[in-house]
């Protein structure tokens, strides 16, 4: 259905398949989606893919990863066995899986989970189908079309990927687990749409991951849109661990609603370039938002982050923590814009990024940025890149501790501020775990998965125990 | 003979500071490093420790019978050479209890010995801070941070009392001490004093050395030693200042 040859990454490819595939991309839409997803479409002719001649791509060179040839599936295939997909999640980690694999939700019976308690979670074209007012309520109303080409390409060709509803005053009882896994024998080119809502009131936590199990080159174009209602509070974390030929361009919109509160945990471990785009809006007053992110690159990976937070409301608070370490020919960016509007009185806002570079050939540019038109504000930004603190180093290795032992210890120091706020214990852990291994260079991808890796005790739990919920 | 110095010349960025030191240190002995500021006191804390900076153009130091220059800073330490630091470094993120534990194992595995296990560890470590008299949770805090200056340089004699060094040398660890901290640190000295190890205290001020008595004082006055004695020395320092050196020099 639908599949295309493999081809490079261009502007009239996408609107070649538009035109022949219209009414198949299309043919579960409500009238108000068909006509969001026909005025994408126009906005990403419009804005054609970016090029290092736009200011926010400036740094961030998509050449090398759009020239490659790419197949780009229009249609689900049929999952042989997911088991062999889906190994096992991380030891302990007591969560409900949702399962993606090259872009599609995978289930094993039902695609929609609809709980006792008014949670619904699946997948988001089976949502669309099933509950096409709630999805078209929220869906496309954080996603920037008109400003960001692959967010527009995103809404023009949405198909599949991940739908979250927790009602109003509903507390997910554990944490929802989103794994977005890469796999084919083939390069693919793959979106795909998720959308979370977390009612008035509600609670989740969300760990959301992305990874691939094999080599093979893949540019994926993932958005999501997340809503926290009013008085709703989320604790999200994505988690990126793709192979060194991967293209990932993710970017995840929150619209934020009154006394809303958002801790957002980005953990970037691999991949071959990575861009970031984080997006944060608040809706109500007195919304708080703490994002935080930690990349560890090394060889030739490319991340970049491009954070902006819309202080549209008054009284609304955001952080901004970002720390990268890069190794070797490494190279990071990182682009924080806060705005804060004429209406945003009371706003407080901070932005800090700090880097260390191992090597004199890894990179990093770091533009912190405040546009402020509130006189009434806190806000603060601040960048720092330099090497491992050498006074340090000598005071670790005069008590004994090999020069070795004591780069790990200030690195991990250094990434632990991030990797400490994780509030899920087992993933907490892991995640400590995984960072010492990435710092020690011993992770790397390999056949599965770094995040889930096999341990027969903890077989797969693909479908969600109700007995749990 | 524990440490023997002879004729060392250092300096950095080609500068000479240390112009010809000579100074033996014996098992069993404190001695005290005295000078005005600038003349090399710290340079040469330095230069024995193994601060890369610095460089050695001249001269030997020969430590428990090996040249010990040869030597990483790490390995000085795992060979018994502590530096207690005029400005201790603020690490955040590591806690002290880890950042000892793993210098611990780091040195009983240099000596050939199995790691420690966790709960002797801590058994040493709650006895090591009864004797500098640390009553707080100090340990659990990241290295330094945020610790006022007294609670630094406890945390200095602290480690100190972790590592049981060989050859102890503290680098002006009475600088911006109140009278309290000041005899918490000394008597933490005086109370890891053994036949078997040394001190060499560096100081400004005759002060530390009532309560830190030193078996011998040395003036150090633009790179070199000029003066060596007893404890009276210092008190005469003390009364005179370093003026009479200065003029003694020059005559």
């Amino acid at each position: 259905m639908g599949t295309e040859t493999k081809e490079p990454v261009t502007l009239e490819r996408f609107i070649r398949l538009y035109g022949k595939h219209r009414n198949l991309l299309s043919g579960d839409d409500t009238a108000q989606m068909a006509t969001l997803r026909d005025r994408a479409m126009d906005h990403f002719a419009e804005l054609g893919l970016p090029h290092t001649g736009l200011e926010s791509w400036r740094l961030t060179d998509l050449t090398e990863s759009l020239s490659r040839e790419y197949i780009y599936h229009l249609g689900q295939r049929t999952v042989e066995d997911i088991h062999k997909v889906f190994r096992c999640t991380i030891p302990h980690l007591d969560t409900a899986v949702i399962g993606q694999l090259n872009g599609w939700h995978v289930s094993k019976d039902v695609p929609l989970m609809e709980l006792g308690n008014g949670i619904i979670m699946g997948s988001l074209s089976e949502a669309r189908k099933k509950y096409p007012q709630l999805v078209e309520k929220y869906y496309g109303t954080v996603a920037d079309d008109a400003g960001e080409a692959f967010t527009a390409l995103n809404t023009a060709f949405a198909q599949d990927g991940v739908f979250i509803y927790i009602p109003d005053n509903v507390r997910s009882p554990k944490p929802v687990q989103l794994i977005n896994v890469i796999h084919d024998e083939e390069n693919l080119f793959l979106q795909s749409r998720n959308l979370v809502v977390v009612g008035n009131g509600a609670r989740l936590s969300l760990v959301h991951c992305d990874d691939s199990y094999n080599h093979q080159p893949s540019f994926s174009n993932i958005v999501t849109e997340v809503h926290v209602s009013d008085h709703g509070a989320l604790d999200h974390y994505k988690l990126q661990s793709l192979n060194n030929n991967s293209t990932l361009v993710s970017t995840v919109a929150f619209g934020l609603g009154e006394e809303a509160s958002l801790e957002s945990h980005f953990i970037s471990l691999n991949g071959g370039l990575l861009r970031n785009n984080i997006r944060v809006a608040f809706h109500g007053r007195n919304a708080r938002a703490d994002l935080m992110g930690l990349y560890l690159m090394d060889r030739k990976q490319h991340v970049d982050y491009n954070v902006f937070v819309d202080h549209a409301v008054p009284h609304c608070t955001s952080t901004e923590t970002f720390k990268g370490i890069l190794d070797e020919h490494a190279r990071a960016v990182f682009n924080g814009h806060v705005l804060v509007r004429q209406d945003a009185a009371g706003t407080d806002a901070r932005q800090s990024n700090r880097n260390i570079l191992l090597t004199d050939t890894a990179r990093v540019n770091s533009k912190p940025f405040l546009e402020i038109y509130n006189d009434d504000v806190k806000c603060s930004h601040g960048s720092t890149t330099g090497q491992l603190d050498q006074e340090s180093m000598f005071y670790l290795r005069q008590r004994g501790i090999g020069e070795e032992t004591a780069r790990m210890l200030l690195m991990f120091a250094f990434a632990d501020e991030i990797v400490s706020k994780i509030a899920i214990p087992q993933l907490r852990l892991r995640l400590e775990d995984m960072v010492k291994k990435r710092l020690q260079g011993e992770l790397q991808i390999c056949e599965q998965c770094v995040l889930h890796c096999s341990t027969p005790e903890h077989p797969v739990e693909f479908r969600i125990d109700m007995g749990k919920v | 003979m524990l440490l023997q110095i002879k004729d060392l010349h250092a300096g950095i960025n080609g500068k000479e500071i240390l112009r010809g030191v000579n100074l033996e240190v014996n098992k069993g002995e404190v001695h005290a490093i005295m000078g005005p500021n600038g003349t090399g006191k710290s340079t040469l804390a330095s230069v024995i420790a193994g601060r890369e900076v610095f460089d050695v153009t001249r001269g030997e130091v020969v430590y428990k019978g090996t040249d010990l220059l040869g030597l990483a800073v790490e390995d000085r330490a795992r060979e018994g050479i502590f530096l207690g630091f005029q400005y201790p470094v603020e690490i955040p993120g590591v806690s002290i209890n880890n950042f000892m534990r793993t210098a611990v194992n780091e040195i009983r595995k240099h000596k050939g010995l199995d790691p420690l296990s966790g709960g002797d560890f801590l058994r040493v470590m709650e006895e090591r801070k009864r004797l500098v008299e640390i009553t707080s949770n100090l340990t659990n805090r990241s290295v330094n941070e945020g610790f006022s200056g007294g609670e630094k340089k406890k945390n200095e004699i602290f480690q100190m009392a972790m590592l049981e060094p060989e050859l102890a040398i503290l680098d002006e660890t009475d600088s911006g001490l109140d009278i309290d901290a000041l005899r918490i640190v000394a008597n933490g000295v005086n109370k890891l004093r053994r036949p078997d190890n040394a001190f060499v205290v560096i100081t400004h001020y005759q002060r530390l050395l009532e309560y830190i008595v030193p078996d011998f004082v040395h003036v150090l006055f633009q790179g070199r030693i000029v003066k060596s004695g007893g404890k009276e020395l210092a008190l005469e320092l003390e009364e005179k200042g370093y003026d009479w050196i200065k003029k003694e020099q020059e005559a």
